[in-house]
């Protein structure tokens, strides 16, 4: 790795560290989800119904992380700002790795 | 931006994942191409780099939040079919493993941020940076790369939830997926990526675009134009 890779690879690791902002700045300013993904329970709260098809999908996948929290919904923000961290690296690590290897074989047969 | 499970009904996700298919069956040809070694690890970082800045969600207070994608300035430093490959593994492992955005909605989410962001983005920037090679104008470039590729993204996926009670209805005459018509739905996703959030991927991609530059001007893609470069 060059020395240039090696700064840019700290700078990943600062941001990684700094990733709860993402989460304190919303809850301080009391702005939530983003528009267009709401849950089921909030959109009934909202419209009064859940949209049948909606209902229907919406479980189709059980994230074993859910919302990058390991702590469940009812956790501490100093444990969803911990959880948060620790998301961010094993994100980083899995995305890096997978993207690594996919590059790495199209580049071997390129040049 | 990522699209949940439930909001877009079958005859929008199912047409978005084969466009998303084959479009990363013409990104493996081009990069199979175009790929050298030396890119590999800038790649990984750049999918890393992607994944970390979708977590800095951005409050508008008292209202919603968001967040800028990174596509553009990947886009410009390494190409815009490498930026689907990067962005849309992002994508799917944020799906996967995070819950954050729909398995169904893996095409929809991809084609948005993995490919319309990207190709936006670069197109903005080598339109705006015409023959140039460096000072202000490279820096507007890049900022409005970063600003209206983030803000087209967010008009394509307002108009994949706006069509949802227009095309999917229950025998009641309720929205079976995504309940708002597009009158609200655009407006809603439009604005606030115009502002706050498309000032801040814009900002973000001048600047990294600034320091690659200055540090290592052999690696930016857009900037040297390659001749395989299409």
């Amino acid at each position: 790795m060059t020395r240039f890779q090696k700064r840019l690879c700290i700078g990943l690791l600062i941001m990684a560290l700094l990733t709860p902002l993402g989460i304190l700045l919303p809850e301080k300013f009391k702005a939530e989800e983003a528009w267009g993904e709401w849950g089921a329970e909030k959109l009934e709260k909202v419209l009064g119904y859940i949209p049948e098809g909606l209902k229907k999908l919406a479980d189709f996948w059980k994230a074993p992380i859910p919302d990058y929290n390991f702590g469940g919904e009812g956790a501490s923000m100093t444990l969803q700002a911990i959880s948060y961290i620790a998301s961010g690296l094993l994100g980083i690590g899995v995305c890096a790795f997978v993207v690594f290897m996919v590059s790495r074989f199209m580049a071997k047969h390129g040049k | 931006m990522h699209i949940p499970d439930g909001y877009l009904g079958p005859q929008t996700y199912l047409p978005l994942y084969g466009i998303s298919i084959g479009l990363w069956a013409i990104a493996q040809k081009k990069l199979k191409k175009q790929l050298s070694l030396k890119h590999v690890p800038y790649l990984a970082m750049a999918a890393a780099f992607s994944f970390l800045i979708m977590m800095f969600n951005i409050p508008i207070p008292g209202g919603t939040t968001g967040h800028a994608v990174g596509a553009a300035i990947i886009a410009i430093l390494l190409g815009p079919w490498t930026a689907i490959l990067a962005v849309s593994v992002v994508l799917i492992i944020q799906a996967l493993l995070f819950g954050d955005g729909g398995i169904t909605a893996v095409g929809a989410n991809c084609f948005n941020m993995a490919v319309v962001m990207p190709f936006v983005s670069y197109w903005i920037f080598k339109l705006i940076k015409g023959k140039t090679v460096g000072g202000a104008r490279l820096a507007v470039a890049a900022f409005l790369a970063g600003y209206l590729g983030l803000v087209v993204a967010a008009l394509f996926a307002a108009v994949e939830f706006g069509i949802q009670p227009m095309i999917a209805t229950g025998a009641n005459g309720r929205p079976l997926y995504a309940p708002y018509p597009l009158s609200i739905a655009l407006p809603a996703m439009v604005l606030e990526h115009l502002f706050p959030f498309g000032i801040v991927e814009g900002l973000v991609t001048m600047l990294l675009l600034k320091y690659f530059l200055k540090h290592e001007p052999d690696l930016v893609y857009a900037v040297l134009d390659p001749s395989t470069n299409k």
